[in-house]
């Protein structure tokens, strides 16, 4: 099976609140060397067995832009694993 | 003149903006089921508050894709009147009708209040009948409306005159401890470049009776009544 790995990621700039929101926490148990948390979303894809590796990064990619992230606020980043 | 309600699954103010419509406004209004697509019966559409699609992935995100919207794309492209409440403000952007986006709020909490907003423009179908500078008292209740938007349309908001609302305290001043969700520049509702769609958190139509509290709302409803009477 054919998986496609999307990472959909706050851009730089854009306020995080939860990552913040994390930050603190993770302070609160002692791991004092954070120095930032963004938080974001990861999506696993399977794709048809028929299509090839790039036929799978063109159709994860205009579903990440389309669908899964805002361009507004997010980014987005696609691997295919065979 | 017939108003339209759309729905979604998830939609919870759709009864609120039917009953306001009907007993205030006192015209003909429908319910419209996402599924649908022929809008042409109708002269102005309410996009709804509520949690459309459990605000999956993101608030507004999966409604967009919903059958019903590529007719209230054709509908507001052809200046038919739209206005999004809340979630209808989230969909709205997400649909790229509205610029921006709505994420979550400055301090996490899902905010349920009463806030007053300024009204910052009445050059629009939906605050014809307000004043430009009042402060209005009106519900929120909201866990993403934090409004985000980069420099340039900021810029082009403020240069259009199209940010018709924003967070004030009751004196009318706009100031960040005004601010309730960390929005940018206080932005609680916009209007596109034809000024016929609007989008705003706070929820007009839970504020058209004094017995709930406020009948501050009532106005933008009854400008939009106004505004179709003018152009029928």
């Amino acid at each position: 099976m054919m998986k496609a790995k999307v990472y959909v990621t706050l851009k730089p700039g854009v306020l995080d609140p939860q990552g913040k929101a994390i930050q603190h926490s993770v302070d609160l148990l002692g791991f004092n060397r954070i120095v930032d948390v963004r938080q974001g979303k990861y999506f696993e894809i399977t794709l048809d067995d028929s299509l090839v590796e790039s036929e799978a990064n063109e159709t994860a990619s205009r579903m990440a832009r389309e669908v899964l992230s805002n361009p507004v606020i997010e980014d987005y980043r696609v691997e295919i694993e065979a | 003149m017939k108003f339209g309600v759309i729905v979604f699954p998830g939609s919870n103010c759709d009864h609120d903006a039917y009953h306001v419509i009907s007993k205030h406004v006192g015209q003909p209004v429908d319910f419209i089921w996402h599924r649908e697509t022929d809008l042409n019966a109708f002269d102005a559409l309410i996009i709804p508050g509520g949690f459309s699609y459990g605000d999956y992935l993101r608030a507004g995100a999966l409604a967009r894709f919903s059958p019903v919207m590529n007719s209230v794309k054709s509908f507001a492209a052809k200046g038919g009147l739209l206005l999004g409440i809340c979630n209808g403000f989230q969909i709205l952007c997400e649909a790229n009708l509205l610029p921006g986006a709505l994420i979550r709020n400055r301090d996490l909490h899902f905010i349920c209040d009463h806030v007053r907003v300024r009204v910052e423009s009445s050059n629009t179908p939906f605050t014809s009948e307000l004043q430009k500078g009042e402060a209005r008292r009106l519900p929120i209740a909201h866990a993403d409306g934090n409004y985000v938007c980069d420099d340039a349309t900021l810029d082009e908001l403020h240069r259009e005159e199209r940010i018709i609302f924003r967070y004030c305290n009751e004196f009318g001043e706009v100031t960040a401890a005004a601010n309730p969700n960390g929005s940018r520049d206080n932005i609680a509702g916009i209007c596109n470049r034809e000024r016929n769609v609007l989008g705003l958190m706070p929820h007009p139509e839970r504020a058209c009776e004094d017995l709930l509290g406020s009948s501050d709302g009532r106005d933008i409803f009854s400008s939009l009544a106004a505004t179709l009477a003018g152009m029928a």
